[in-house]
């Protein structure tokens, strides 16, 4: 982390440090609004402002927050600024906000979002913490983005609420898949995606915990 | 020794450095098909035994063959009996089916064992074909990529899995539950020996998640168009003992001339080819003892405990036994040497642990009607738990004893 270009810490997060394939954060709500890709949309809309404006708070008064309570001042800014994207969702998308019920709200108990203002705005400028709240937001949108088009479109045959594959209930060709609509369905895109990401890049394939040493053949007399 | 010769002539081919070096797996799944393997052990420590894991497992694919040609049997003695009683209705899905069945039965009537065989042959041979097809298919793949061997424990999933299919499965189906079973259940964690689930039992767990509607119910068991009726399970839910002993019999069920997955419908054909594997050791008795065991325990509690809404607290074990896929279950599936637990204390509470939770998702929970399935991949999660504590324990004893 030596030097750090606005546009590095914007853009690392995406592919080469993504927090849900590398990092395995915020798995929970991948799994949850992943059913349809417009109730995703609005998710990684949220989760980007949420992200990019606690972070830049954060970084503001970093040199100010005790270290001893940082945790709850974190938290604290963190939370209002979920209050307020929970409070703008239902007076502008009030449908897509009943769809995402808690899981708006929840976004506070997100890692990725504690983890950067945590592990990235405590001990960076504020212009580039923003730009890394924006950067994970973003790494963590593709990645349920990824996830909703598969869960979307084999699930139910649609992509944004559009048929692209008529099922069969209305008189298409398509079965729909019915474990794509059931959460567990999520883990196992993000398995397949991750195993799709570190065949692409190799340097993100963690060291086996261990090795098993080469056979030896020892005779006895 | 013609094919010896042969294979010899074009090994050097598929050697390192060789022009078909890639596709080394292949060439020595066809060797090893049809001679012994010429690797010997090397070390000091020898096992004088005839058995091998090739030995094992096609010694298990062997013995689902009673299952497997009463279950053929069956599909079509269940259809024939309804096309009988119901002379307008159609043979289910496939002009090429009919026209096999036309072709090969010799009465016409419908009466005849050979009849009810040819019939049940339409279904359960491509069904089986094409599950072995893509399952073979994604093995080799797997294999030739990796460089392992294209392994034998193949043939023991791939018709356990085509025999705890319906016989109206949809053909893509098949190849996308097998696909599901043998990539995701077996190869990504590295291939036979070291997956944690039962490959066949992964693949339909994920059917039966992904296409209910084809899988489970009352319209699936039986291969003509339209028909519906009850499996036991499902008559047990309904109208509990009485609506067993009067709609289907306990012989019957343990015969198995009734409607369920094309394998598992005879518990005694099940016995037969289950006693040959626990007589040659393969299958572990401990395992199967567990399952009973827990599955006695749990549904004489059940008796005990009683309820006025739910009939299917009063079914006693002997009919446990032979209802749904529990006897198949236990014997072929349970017993996965890789998946269940490697010690012997760890077997009893593999077993147990399947026994109990079988009996407790028929019994107690509405949305399955059938639990060996789930209890089984629930029970493939804790063994290496269970294995964990055996080991753990032994090491204390032997610690303490100085």
């Amino acid at each position: 982390m030596s030097e750090m270009s606005a546009k590095k810490v914007l853009f690392e997060p995406i592919f080469t440090n993504n927090p849900i394939a590398l990092q395995i954060l915020g798995i929970c709500s991948a799994l949850a609004v992943t059913t349809s890709l417009s109730v995703t949309l609005v998710m990684c809309a949220s989760v980007i402002a949420v992200t990019g404006f606690s972070n830049l708070a954060v970084s503001l008064i970093r040199t100010q927050i005790p270290n001893s309570i940082r945790i709850i001042v974190q938290m604290t800014i963190i939370a209002s600024l979920v209050i307020v994207v929970d409070q703008l969702l239902k007076a502008y998308a009030y449908e897509i906000s009943k769809q995402l019920s808690v899981f708006v709200g929840l976004i506070i108990t997100n890692c990725i979002v504690m983890g950067r203002a945590e592990g990235f705005a405590m001990q960076n400028p504020p212009m580039l913490s923003f730009l890394d709240g924006i950067g994970n937001g973003l790494g963590y949108s593709i990645a349920i983005l990824f996830v909703a088009v598969f869960r979307e479109l084999f699930g139910s045959g649609e992509l944004l609420g559009f048929t692209i594959m008529a099922s069969v209930n209305d008189g298409g060709w398509y079965v729909p898949n019915g474990m794509m609509l059931l959460p567990p369905s999520a883990f196992f895109i993000i398995g397949l995606g991750i195993w799709a990401l570190r065949t692409w890049k190799p340097d993100q394939v963690e060291e086996p915990d261990y090795k098993m040493s080469a056979h030896k053949t020892r005779e006895a007399f | 020794m013609a094919i010896r010769q042969f294979l010899d002539g074009i090994e050097h081919h598929f050697e390192k450095g060789g022009k078909y070096e890639r596709w080394y797996a292949l060439y020595e799944a066809v060797d090893t098909i049809f001679y012994t393997p010429g690797k010997v052990a090397s070390t000091t420590s020898h096992v004088r035994d005839g058995v091998d894991l090739k030995r094992i497992m096609i010694t298990v694919w062997m013995c689902t063959f009673p299952a497997m040609f009463f279950g053929m049997w069956n599909i079509g003695f269940q259809a024939n009996s309804y096309l009988a009683a119901n002379p307008d209705a159609m043979i289910a899905d496939g002009a090429l089916r009919e026209a096999f069945i036309l072709a090969l039965a010799i009465t016409g009537e419908g009466a005849g064992w050979w009849d009810n065989f040819v019939y049940g042959m339409a279904y359960f041979v491509p069904i089986y074909a094409v599950t072995f097809i893509v399952g073979g298919f994604w093995e080799v793949l797997f294999a030739t990529v990796r460089r392992h061997e294209v392994n034998e424990g193949f043939f023991v999933t791939s018709v356990l899995f085509a025999l705890i299919c319906p016989p109206t499965i949809p053909l893509w189906q098949v190849a996308l539950g097998i696909t599901f079973g043998v990539v995701i259940g077996k190869e990504v964690f590295g291939g036979t020996g070291k997956n944690f689930l039962n490959p066949a039992l992964t693949g339909r767990a994920f059917l039966y998640f992904a296409y209910p509607a084809q899988i489970s119910g009352d319209t699936v068991w039986t291969a003509v168009d339209g028909f519906s009726g009850a499996t036991a399970l499902s008559w047990a839910a309904s109208g509990g003992m009485e609506a067993l002993e009067t709609q289907i019999g306990w012989m019957n069920a343990f015969v198995g001339n009734i409607q369920g997955s094309m394998g598992e419908t005879s518990t005694i054909a099940v016995l037969i080819g289950g006693l040959i594997l626990l007589a040659m050791k393969i299958a572990s008795y401990r395992i199967v003892g567990g399952v009973l065991l827990g599955m006695i325990a749990t549904s004489l509690l059940l008796n005990i405990v009683g309820s006025d809404t739910n009939p299917m607290f009063a079914i006693p074990a002997h009919w446990h036994l032979v209802m749904g896929g529990f006897a198949f279950g236990m014997m072929f599936m349970a017993t996965d040497p890789v998946s269940a637990a490697m010690t012997n204390t760890g077997r009893w509470c593999f077993g147990i642990l399947v026994g109990v939770m079988t009996v407790l998702i028929r019994v107690v929970n509405p949305a399955f009607p059938e639990g060996i399935m789930l209890a089984i991949l629930f029970a493939n999660l804790f063994a290496p738990l269970m294995d964990h504590y055996v080991v753990q324990a032994n090491i204390k004893r032997r610690l303490a004893r100085g």
